[in-house]
C-alpha cells in the first residue's frame, strides 16, 4: 500500500508539473509581445521593460520554465498588476469559496444520490425504480449552467426564497450556508444522477454476495441488511467517481460563481481573462489543477486502502 | 451479416420508448438546423425596439430579447452552430484519440506509458477553466471552442480505445493471425479497428451533448462565438443580463440545450444497452 501511495503521489506531482509547464510554455511562446499578453495593452513602456527584466523574457524557454517553478516553489506567484497585490493573496482568498462550493455540491450529490440509488436497488424494477432511473439520466444530461440559471430564475428572482448574489456575511455561518445552498445544488444535481446510478448498480451486485445472504440467514431484517451492510460497500465506487468528478465540478463552479455573483477561483479567472491579467490566470490555473489532482489522488488512495484489488493495475 | 446486425439493432432501438424519444429529438434538431432559414418566422438579426422583451405570442413564438430580436429565430439559427461545433470537434478529437489509443494499446510498452501519462495530464485541466485561460491567448471564435474541446476530450477516446486494444492484443484470433504471419498493419486495420469502433461510437454519441454544452457555456461566458452570433449560450447570456426585465429569454434559451443533451444522452444510453451484452443481461 505504501509503495502504491508513493507511486500515485509522484504521478500526481508529475501531472501538475507537466500540465502547468505546458500552459506556461504556450503562454510565453505564442506569437506577439508577451508583455502585452501578460500586462494588457494599456501597460506603460516602463512597466513593460521592468516586467521583461523581472520575468527574464529574453532567456531560452527552458530557463524560463525552471525559473518559473523556482519562484512558485519559493512561494512567489507573481504580482496582480491590475490591482497591485500579490497573486497568491488573490488566489488564496478566492480558493475557500470555490472549495465550499465544490464540497457543497459533493454533499448534495452524495446524500441525495446515495438515498436515490439505495432506494432504487431496494425497490428494483418497480415503477419508482424506473422513474428514478430516467430522472438520474435527466439530471446527468442537464447542463449545469442552465440548471444554475433556471434555479436562479425560479428560486431567487421569482420566489425570492434564496439570495441572488454574493457568498454571505463573513463570519456568519448561517448566512454563508444560505448563500451556498442554491449554487452548490446547481452543480451537484448532475452528480446526484451519477451517484444514484452507480450506487444502484453496485448495490445490486453487493446484494448477491455470500455475506449478505449469511446476514439474512442470521435473521437480520431486509432493511437492516440493505442500509447497514450492503450500502457501506456499495458506496465505494461512488467515492472514486466523485473524486475524478471534481474536475467537472470546478468547471461548473465557474458558471455557478458567475450566475450567482460569488467570489471564487472561477470568477477570479473570468475577471482576469477579460482584463488579460495573465499572472492571476496562471496562479488560478495552478491552484485549480492542484486542487483537482489532489482530490482525485485522495479518492484514489481511499479506494485503494479500502479495496486492495484497486492497487494492482 | 452486417445488414442483419444493423437491422436488428435499429429494430431493438425502436422497441425502446426512450430511444425513440431521443431519436425524435435528434431528428428534430437536424431538421431545424437544415431548414433554419425556412422555419424562422423572422430574420434573426432584425431588431424591433418597440417590441423589446416581448413575452411569447403568436407573432413571437418564444418572445423577444433586449434588442427586440425574435428568440425562436435566433435559437433555430443557434442549432446550426451547436451541431457544427459538435460534429467537427467530436470528429477531430475522436480521430486523434482513436489513433493514439491504438498506438498506445498496440505499440511498445514505453510508448504506452508515455501516452498514458499524456492522457492523464490532459485530464487534469478542468475544461471551462482551461477554456478561460486559452481565451486570453487565442482569438474569439468557433475555432477556439473546437481547439479547447479537442485538447480536453481526445484523451478520453484514447483511454477507451487503448483499453479495448489491449484486451484484443492477446485474443486468440489475433494470436492465430499473427502465427500465420499477418503484418502489424493487417492486424490493426482488419482486426483491431472493427472491434474498437463499437465502444468508440458510443463514447462519441455521448460526447456530442457535452461538446454542445461546452460551446454554449463558452459563448455564455463571452469566450465562444463572436458578439452578435446567435449561439444558444449567447442567448442565455442576454437572458441572464436582463433577468429582471423578462424571464422568457432564459426559459426559452435553456430549452433547446436541455432537450438536445437529453436526446443524445438517452440515445447513447440505449446504444450502450444494446451493444454491450453484459449490460443487457444485468438489467
Amino acid at each position: 500500500m505504501l509503495q502504491y501511495a508513493f507511486q500515485r503521489v509522484l504521478l500526481a506531482l508529475a501531472i501538475v508539473f507537466v500540465a502547468i509547464s505546458a500552459l506556461f510554455t504556450i503562454m510565453i511562446t505564442l506569437p506577439g509581445d508577451p508583455t502585452t499578453v501578460l500586462l494588457g495593452p494599456r501597460a506603460t513602456p516602463e512597466l513593460r521593460a521592468e516586467f521583461r527584466a523581472n520575468m527574464g523574457l529574453d532567456d531560452p524557454v527552458l530557463v524560463q520554465i525552471v525559473n518559473f517553478w523556482g519562484r512558485i516553489l519559493s512561494g512567489d506567484m507573481g504580482m496582480d498588476y491590475n490591482r497591485n497585490r500579490p497573486v497568491a493573496e488573490a488566489v488564496f482568498s478566492a480558493l475557500p469559496h470555490t472549495m465550499a462550493l465544490v464540497f457543497g455540491a459533493i454533499f448534495w450529490s452524495a446524500t441525495l444520490g446515495i438515498l436515490l440509488g439505495a432506494f432504487s436497488a431496494d425497490n428494483r424494477n418497480s415503477w419508482l425504480d424506473r422513474v428514478t432511473g430516467v430522472l438520474s439520466v435527466g439530471f446527468i444530461a442537464a447542463p449545469s449552467f442552465v440548471v444554475a440559471l433556471y434555479s436562479l430564475l425560479l428560486f431567487s428572482v421569482t420566489l425570492r426564497w434564496f439570495p441572488t448574489i454574493g457568498a454571505g456575511e463573513p463570519g456568519d455561518l448561517a448566512s454563508r450556508l444560505y448563500h451556498l445552498a442554491l449554487p452548490s445544488f446547481a452543480i451537484g444535481l448532475a452528480w446526484v444522477g451519477y451517484v444514484a446510478r452507480i450506487v444502484r448498480a453496485s448495490m445490486l451486485e453487493t446484494l448477491g454476495e455470500n455475506y449478505i445472504r449469511t446476514a439474512r440467514a442470521f435473521g437480520l431484517t431486509r432493511r437492516k441488511v440493505i442500509y447497514n451492510y450492503a450500502l457501506r460497500v456499495a458506496i465505494l465506487p461512488a467515492v472514486q467517481v466523485l473524486g475524478v468528478g471534481i474536475g467537472g465540478m470546478l468547471s461548473s463552479a465557474v458558471f455557478a460563481e458567475i450566475v450567482f455573483s460569488r467570489p471564487g477561483i472561477g470568477s477570479l479567472i473570468y475577471d482576469s481573462v477579460s482584463g488579460r491579467n495573465y499572472p492571476v490566470v496562471m496562479g488560478s490555473m495552478l491552484v485549480a489543477i492542484g486542487f483537482f489532482v489532489t482530490c482525485a489522488l485522495i479518492a484514489d488512495l481511499v479506494n485503494a486502502a479500502l479495496d486492495p484489488r484497486q492497487r494492482v493495475k | 451479416m452486417m445488414d442483419r446486425l444493423k437491422h436488428s439493432l435499429i429494430g431493438r432501438l425502436l422497441a425502446d420508448p426512450m430511444a425513440v424519444f431521443a431519436m425524435a429529438i435528434i431528428v428534430g434538431l437536424v431538421i431545424v438546423a437544415v431548414f433554419a432559414d425556412v422555419i424562422s418566422p423572422h430574420d434573426h438579426t432584425a431588431m424591433n425596439l418597440a417590441d423589446r422583451f416581448a413575452p411569447p405570442s403568436s407573432t413571437y413564438w418564444l418572445g423577444t430579447d433586449n434588442l427586440g430580436r425574435d428568440t425562436f429565430s435566433r435559437l433555430a439559427q443557434g442549432s446550426r452552430i451547436a451541431l457544427y461545433v459538435a460534429l467537427v470537434a467530436v470528429s477531430i478529437s475522436g480521430l486523434i484519440g482513436l489513433t493514439l489509443g491504438m498506438i498506445a494499446g498496440f505499440g511498445p510498452r514505453w510508448l504506452d506509458n508515455v501516452l498514458l501519462f499524456v492522457f492523464d495530464t490532459l485530464r487534469a485541466y478542468p475544461t471551462i477553466i482551461l477554456a478561460l485561460a486559452l481565451a486570453a491567448l487565442l482569438p474569439r471564435g468557433l475555432s477556439t471552442v473546437i481547439i479547447v474541446v479537442v485538447i480536453t476530450s481526445f484523451s478520453e477516446y484514447g483511454r477507451v480505445v487503448r483499453t479495448q486494444t489491449l484486451s484484443l492484443k492477446n485474443a486468440e484470433f489475433i494470436l492465430a493471425e499473427r502465427a500465420m504471419g499477418a503484418s502489424a498493419a493487417r492486424i490493426v486495420f482488419h482486426h483491431v479497428l472493427p472491434n474498437v469502433l463499437g465502444p468508440f461510437f458510443i463514447l462519441a454519441a455521448m460526447n456530442l451533448p457535452v461538446v454542445i454544452t461546452i460551446e454554449a457555456g463558452m459563448s455564455f461566458l463571452g469566450i465562444g462565438v463572436p458578439p452578435g452570433t446567435p449561439s444558444w449560450g449567447a442567448t442565455l447570456k442576454d437572458g441572464f443580463d436582463y433577468i429582471r426585465n423578462t424571464p422568457w429569454i432564459i426559459i426559452a434559451g435553456g430549452l433547446p440545450l436541455i432537450l438536445v443533451t437529453l436526446g443524445f444522452t438517452f440515445l447513447g444510453e440505449a446504444l450502450r444497452d444494446q451493444l454491450d451484452p453484459k449490460l443487457r443481461k444485468s438489467r
